[in-house]
């Protein structure tokens, strides 16, 4: 159970002045030097444009142009029922895709009162933990690239196929797969897939072992990484961060145990992993020891996974299974009704967080009492995040705002939506 | 019922009736307009002028250190029932686009926009309980919103989407530049008398 005593202290002397999340260049130096870096720079994982002042090779101003892959999901998600707009949502946080599919089919179901078996719980259990692992994993083997070691993305690329074999094999699709659905997940888990998991995590805790061993006393990656941009719990709570970046600052925040963690984590349990130090190091660190505890918890799961449906039985919402339509006229009728109108989804307001690889990752559904939603708000935990990049990058050297940049992991398809 | 509902929302936290008793006791009875409790999610509409007041009261005295979403919400048009202030059968969603195109509902409800801010309590928790709470406060078109920027500095992002998304004025807000549309685009695209289809394509004339 995540719990603290500490309160923050409110007065803002460490929050930028005036905009909190810009830094500004003190002086009119005529010596400054202004530098694009992105849209299209390979360190900016996607197509984030942060405005650079230089002074010699200090970093004094930082601002983010992010909207360059604006495309209209919140809209988009308007004019679509609550079962046409699923597939849109991993298209925002591409790397923790199943995440967003979760995300909003929880939202969805808290709208609706819907329960959701708890196989199905579990079974979103092991492919959220499955979509962290591959976040972190291309977190981690581009992030390295980043700070100059090409090894560790081919490393990492390896075993993040295997990771998406897996989903290959459940649903069909490897990314952005639609298997998480309103009421409960889209198929039973395919023969041989818990086998092919347990393999899978024994393949990648070999793994873990040996990027610890590539990055943990390399001498060079330490003199990049330890001490440099270091993020105070204050500060991170003060701009709304969560997540891994949270949580390497020593803040035992994690909606996965908070209130005792939400879906199939409340009967798995979840201890938080925590770093002290707060700098790129414990960024880095924090998040392979997050794959870790993944992997503990898909292997917790599979041990226990429980009998039952996969699907809510309540066909107002849920598909009847395919072999029903060739012989129950009523199972076709719902099927037609669902394909075509939806489901009608109390009028109300719901803020339904999960904890994605990156935080919290909520949906803000306000319904009408329709089977579109009126409104929904995505609320991506990579766009707060990098509100507390200017800061951390105040007077660093250039080199060292690419490591900053790369530690805290922002999705432009999450910040821009 | 409420079991299957913490499976669900656990997230939430047990609703704060405490807090917003405290904030009435503190700041008066009219601080608060109204309570709207669905799906165990407390929201607090506030009268305009007391929305930084009572913020700024959550964030020192109860300890709602986490600012974890502002949303603007354009009610155009909504004909469903919402925080028990207007009735209605729903959205006929056979009808042509509710989104402008062809129809353009007149505003419903108090007043045209609600705009949110959900807090949670990360770090000042000491019985193991992340309440979360949400205040909301309405606007018409050209009214503007006190920012919450020098109360939760996170705000900054959010009050950028909203004036970019929704073109509700935030007064006070340091940077209230576009953030996501180019600073020179026109019209608000979450707007709910903005076309889906159909509008002209911007920029397209300077070729």
């Amino acid at each position: 159970m995540a719990t603290t005593e500490k309160t923050v202290i409110w007065p803002q002397q460490d929050v930028l002045q005036p905009v909190p999340s810009e830094l500004w260049p003190a002086s009119d130096n005529p010596d400054l030097l202004e530098i694009n870096l992105g849209p299209n720079h390979p360190s900016t994982h996607g197509v984030l444009r942060v405005v650079t002042t230089l002074d010699g090779e200090v970093v004094v101003g930082v601002k983010c142009e992010i909207g360059y892959v604006h495309t209209g999901i919140e809209k988009n998600i308007e004019q679509k029922t609550y079962w046409k707009a699923i597939p849109y949502v991993p298209r925002m946080d591409y790397l923790s895709f199943f995440s967003g599919e979760t995300a909003f089919c929880m939202a969805t179901e808290k709208a609706l009162e819907l329960e959701v078996p708890r196989r199905a719980e579990w079974i979103r259990v092991i492919f959220q933990e499955l979509a962290r692992i591959h976040s972190h994993l291309v977190f981690l083997g581009t992030g390295s690239v980043d700070l100059g070691g090409i090894a560790l993305l081919f490393y990492c690329f390896r075993a993040r196929d295997e990771v998406l074999d897996l989903f290959e094999m459940a649903c069909g699709a490897r990314m952005h797969p639609r298997y998480c659905q309103v009421g409960g997940v889209a198929e039973d888990l395919p023969k041989g897939f818990e086998q092919r998991c347990r393999e899978v995590i024994a393949f990648m805790r070999d793994q873990i072992e040996q990027y610890y061993e590539l990055i943990g006393a390399n001498p060079i990656w330490l003199a990049r990484t330890v001490g440099v941009g270091v993020l105070s719990p204050d500060f991170a709570i003060k701009m709304g961060m969560t997540g891994p970046n949270l949580r390497a600052s020593g803040v035992p925040y994690d909606l996965r145990s908070a209130n005792g963690g939400y879906g199939g984590y409340r009967d798995l349990g979840y201890t938080p992993v925590t770093k002290e130090t707060g700098d790129v190091d414990a960024r880095f660190r924090v998040r392979i020891d997050e794959m870790s505890a993944s992997l503990d918890l898909i292997e917790k799961a599979l041990d226990g996974l429980p009998e039952g449906p996969v699907m809510t039985d309540d066909r107002k919402v849920a598909l009847p299974p395919r072999h029903e339509l060739h012989t129950s006229m009523e199972s076709l009728i719902h099927h037609f009704k669902l394909v075509t109108e939806g489901f009608e989804v109390p009028a109300g307001e719901v803020y339904a967080p999960i904890e994605s690889a990156r935080g919290e990752f909520g949906f803000h559904l306000i319904s009408d009492g329709s089977a579109k939603p009126w409104r929904v708000r995505l609320h991506g935990p990579a766009f707060v995040l990098l509100q507390s990049f200017a800061k951390l990058c105040e007077g660093v050297y250039l080199a060292d705002l690419i490591a900053i940049l790369a530690s805290i992991d922002p999705v432009l398809g999450d910040v821009d939506r | 019922m409420s079991d299957m509902l913490q499976i669900n929302s656990p997230t939430w936290g047990a609703p704060d009736a405490d807090a917003a008793d405290r904030i009435q006791a503190a700041l008066g009875a009219d601080a608060i307009e109204r309570r709207v409790e669905f799906r165990g999610e407390l929201t607090l509409d506030l009268p305009l002028d007391r929305y930084i007041e009572v913020c700024t009261y959550l964030r020192d005295e109860e300890g709602y250190d986490l600012l974890s979403d502002v949303t603007v919400v354009d009610y155009l048009g909504y004909t469903g029932e919402v925080a028990g202030y207007w009735g209605g059968d729903g959205r006929d969603i056979n009808r042509d686009s509710h989104s402008g195109k062809r129809i353009v509902p007149e505003a419903a409800g108090p007043k045209r926009f609600g705009v949110s801010a959900t807090f949670a309590k990360v770090m000042t928790v000491t019985d193991g309980n992340h309440r979360r709470l949400r205040v909301r406060v309405w606007v018409d078109e050209g009214e503007s919103v006190p920012s919450l920027v020098p109360v939760y500095p996170s705000a900054d992002f959010h009050e950028r989407e909203g004036f970019d998304m929704m073109g509700v004025e935030f007064a006070g807000h340091p940077n209230l530049r576009r953030i996501i549309m180019p600073e020179d685009w026109g019209g608000h695209p979450q707007r709910k008398d903005y076309p889906v289809g159909g509008e002209p394509v911007q920029f397209s004339d300077e070729v």
